[in-house]
């Protein structure tokens, strides 16, 4: 999967529970208030799932999460990013 | 034996005199063990059952029958084990994992505190470091199954936030105190725990320092709102199934009560909030099976829906018995009791209603061009 599938999913994924307001890739989500708290879970769950991976510990850091960029800057150093 | 005829002979008859009790023997937790139910949280590759949330909650929906007490000593048990499974890093797994889904070890969640409750992310029970360890201090208060558990998935800040770690029943500094006289869940077995300077490693934090709230006591209080959801349901079965049998017995005005249309009327809505909460947990199972994001808010309606329908369903059935359900000699007064709580625990209904709406604001606006 390329980078450009990977964002587009991740942000297809967010406007979901994003409707009302743009935001960036770099946004960070949850500090601008886009989202609650439950959505740390909800991303773990969808990012291992969609991207069949298994987050560490040390992966589960919430600046891994909290940007559109942080999370494909994440799945990047998985290896799920193939080149284009 | 099969579960079902465990519960019947094991649990169901019981189920009473442990409530006047206040208390489940161990021996019950245990043999519960032996039908895969206290790992039944853990994945099948990390030592679970294998078994499906959909089998699972079909399971916890016929302990709900038979008593919410018992239900909620597996809530919690479950609670911690499926953290331990999720967030424990290897040393810690292996300590705890393979005795929590045997059985041999029973876990309990400790987040509420006599001050917090709703708002659970303003926690006081502090984690100080001490070397290698946490040096803990705090209260923590209506710990189901505390009585009887051997290590505590306790919540509290560090200088990092939120944090969760394990803490071994008998560690030093550790003192846990019964609760008696509650409204409902009278058996399970609630205490208060104090924690004085108590020193675990910090090798048994789950997730990492700073992650205590949203993910291992949220991901854990998903777990709960499953449990709850499923047991909350069998609840209202065994309302609906009490109303029937006494309805069919029970003459007043010379014909049995199920010839009285208004009776007929109570038993139509609990039968209908039993249909509905089922579909509504089942629908939540098959969401977690597949490991859905949505899995989570469809547990927390499913909760929400189960526990205010069991707590109309008990009213009903209560009302249907007259006097007689006031009184020792049939359940509806337990069911009555346990129901109540179901609206308190795991997020009351009022945190459900905000997940709910807030969730709803989001997902159900119609989409706009971006």
């Amino acid at each position: 999967m390329t980078e450009s599938e990977i964002r587009a999913k991740v942000r297809a994924f967010l406007e979901k529970f994003i409707q009302d307001q743009d935001f960036q890739d770099a946004d960070n989500i949850f500090a601008l208030g886009l989202v609650n708290s439950l959505m740390a879970m909800q991303l773990v769950l969808f990012l291992e799932k969609e991207f069949a991976v298994k987050f560490s510990n040390q992966e589960l850091n919430l600046k891994n999460f909290h940007s559109v960029d942080a999370m494909v800057a994440l799945l990047g150093q998985r290896g799920v990013i193939a080149a284009a | 034996m099969s579960l079902q005829a465990y519960i019947d002979e094991a649990i169901a008859p019981h189920a009473d005199r442990w409530d006047l009790d206040e208390r489940i023997p161990r021996a019950v937790l245990q043999e519960l063990a032996g039908h895969g139910l206290l790992g039944a949280s853990v994945p099948a590759d990390q030592g679970g059952p294998g078994r499906s949330a959909v089998a699972w909650g079909e399971a916890l929906e016929s302990i709900g029958e038979a008593s919410m007490s018992l239900l909620s000593m597996l809530t919690v048990h479950a609670m911690c084990t499926h953290a331990v499974a999720r967030w424990a890093e290897n040393e810690a797994r292996t300590e705890w994992l393979a005795d929590l889904v045997s059985g041999r070890k029973l876990g309990g969640f400790a987040l509420s505190e006599p001050g917090v409750g709703s708002d659970a992310k303003a926690v006081t029970t502090r984690f100080e470091e001490a070397g290698n360890d946490w040096r803990i201090t705090g209260t923590k208060r209506w710990i189901s199954a505390s009585e009887l558990a051997d290590v505590f998935l306790v919540i509290g800040q560090s200088s990092q936030g939120p944090t969760a770690a394990l803490v071994p029943r008998e560690t030093p500094g550790l003192t846990i105190a019964p609760i008696h006289g509650l409204l409902g869940f009278r058996a399970a077995r609630q205490c208060e725990l104090e924690f004085k300077d108590v020193l675990v490693p910090q090798r048994w934090t789950l997730a990492g320092p700073g992650m205590g709230f949203s993910h291992v006591a949220s991901a854990a209080l998903d777990v709960g709102r499953f449990c709850i959801a499923c047991g909350s349901t069998g609840l209202i079965r065994a309302c609906v199934r009490a109303s029937v049998n006494y309805a069919r017995t029970r003459k007043q005005f010379d014909v049995v009560l199920r010839e009285h249309q208004l009776i007929q009327a109570m038993i139509a809505d609990m039968t209908t909030s039993y249909r509905a909460a089922h579909a509504l947990w089942r629908q939540a199972a098959q969401s977690r099976d597949e490991m859905q994001p949505g899995s989570i808010m469809e547990t927390t309606t499913a909760k929400y829906f189960a526990a205010t329908a069991c707590a109309r369903a008990a009213n009903d059935a209560v009302q249907i018995h007259g006097a007689n359900g006031c009184g020792p000699d049939y359940p509806v007064q337990r069911y009555f009791r346990d129901a109540r709580v179901t609206e308190l625990i795991e997020g009351s209904n009022q945190m459900q209603q905000l997940m709910i709406a807030r969730d709803a604001l989001s997902t159900f606006a119609t989409r706009r061009r971006r």
